[in-house]
């Protein structure tokens, strides 16, 4: 082997590193709460026992969860524009497409918590006068929500590995600023395995975080 | 909506790019078998190793499967594409994803491997140790029978994940399905059709194997104790 590391240009490069990781993080967050608020709409959808709604739902989510994500982020950035969409710029149009992918997930997740709410809880609730509202949000969402939360947390880390597609349409995440450096310094080894220690170590970190708030609400006491 | 042509225009430049787009589903079709067969193949033996190897090869087995499983699939890529030819081992780009995905889902095989063998009840590896079976007969008659019909599930998961994953390659230049059609948009600018066909073909990929999948699971279902 006959390459010398430099890793002078770590240095250099920190900032834009850091604020390229940081980028990611906020993308994968937001698409997280885009994609849990389609992913209860499409599960209250698929459990209302209507099937004129949840049958499109069960379209969407059989559809994102059979094609590639690459796909959908090229569909949405090359082709919206050709419905004559384009307020989207190239990070709003990836939020987006991570959104509706988040949601696609994020539906079977919460049918599954739903399914799995015993039904006396409901009944206690009827009977103690609560209006379906209430008994939703009261009752239903929180129990939901601690039941989920493992769930949710895989997907938000799966997300933020996600982000690294978002080099595809030159979001300049990390992926796509260790490609820039990579092209202006050619120090492919140095960039390449800084880059994939800060997201194993920020993929760690998430996961350290979701463990101290499972600790803390994931069970039902 | 603005559909750039009509559907008559469209057959047409579908038919005119067949060849490009064929080559381009071969080349998806055959990067998601070479990495599936390697993953199940290398992943089953990780498996065995993070359960049942030697106390030193555990925590080298467990540092593999978090390693894979903490980075981006595309990371992996770019990776194995440009940082093996730093060290004088050039791979074709095409045997590089290949190498990259098939690394990625040993991690996610092994994983499966490792659950499917933790629901096995410990007392039956018991019995069987107390009839006097050796370990490799110990694994080959009483635990991967019922790992395997426990692993299925979760191992088409990960097959799909990587026939999904196969559009990365595109990013280092592998002239997949995903490649090809956009190199067919290139040339006659019918973006949302070519975008629908190619997502088509991959729900047809994934709907095959999720159906073959379920015919495996019912094939194993009767393998019970």
């Amino acid at each position: 082997m006959d390459y010398h590391f430099d890793w002078s240009v770590i240095a250099r490069n920190s900032g834009k590193l850091g604020d390229a990781l940081l980028l990611g993080l906020g993308l994968a967050v937001v698409s997280l709460l885009i994609g849990c608020v389609i992913g209860l709409l499409a599960a209250y959808a698929r459990v209302s026992g209507k099937r004129w709604l949840s049958a499109p739902v069960w379209a969407y989510v059989e559809f994102i969860r059979c094609t590639p994500l690459l796909l959908l982020i090229f569909f949405l950035y090359f082709g919206l524009p050709e419905f004559d969409i384009s307020f989207l710029d190239k990070t709003q149009s990836f939020v987006l497409s991570l959104s509706l992918y988040a949601g696609a997930y994020m539906c079977e997740v919460f049918r599954a918590g739903l399914a799995s709410i015993p039904k006396q809880y409901v009944e206690a609730a009827k009977a103690i006068g609560m209006r379906p509202v209430q008994r939703q949000v009261y009752v239903v969402l929180p129990v939901m929500f601690r039941i989920t939360l493992p769930s949710i947390g895989n997907n938000l880390i799966s997300l933020f590995k996600d982000t690294s597609l978002a080099a595809a349409i030159a979001v300049p995440e990390l992926t796509f600023t260790a490609r820039q450096i990579n092209a202006n310094t050619f120090r492919v080894m140095e960039v390449w395995l800084t880059a994939s220690a800060l997201y194993l170590a920020s993929a760690y970190l998430i996961a350290m975080v979701l463990r101290l708030l499972e600790r803390r609400y994931a069970s039902i006491r | 909506m603005d559909f750039s042509m009509a559907p008559g225009t469209f057959l047409f430049e579908a038919w005119q790019a067949r060849q490009s787009l064929l080559s381009g589903l071969g080349v998806t079709l055959l990067s998601s078998a070479l990495s599936i067969v390697m993953a199940t193949v290398l992943g089953l033996a990780m498996g065995v190793a993070l359960t049942f190897g030697w106390w030193w090869l555990r925590p080298l087995a467990r540092l593999y499967v978090d390693v894979m499983r903490g980075l981006p699939l595309l990371v992996l890529i770019l990776f194995t594409y440009y940082g093996l030819a730093l060290f004088g081992i050039n791979v074709p780009a095409f045997w590089a994803g290949v190498i990259a995905l098939g690394a990625f889902a040993t991690a996610h095989v092994a994983e499966n491997f490792r659950g499917a063998v933790q629901s096995v009840p410990a007392g039956q590896m018991e019995a069987a140790k107390a009839i006097g079976l050796t370990f490799g007969k110990r694994l080959t008659y009483v635990i991967l029978p019922q790992a395997v019909r426990r692993m299925l599930p979760p191992w088409v998961n990960t097959a799909l994940e990587i026939v999904k994953g196969t559009t990365l390659l595109s990013i280092i230049g592998v002239v997949e399905l995903l490649l090809s059609a956009q190199q067919a948009m290139a040339r006659n600018y019918m973006i949302i059709d070519f975008y629908l066909l190619t997502a088509a073909l991959y729900v047809a990929i994934n709907f095959t194997l999720a159906q073959l999948g379920a015919t495996l699971e019912r094939r194993f279902s009767y393998l019970r104790y």
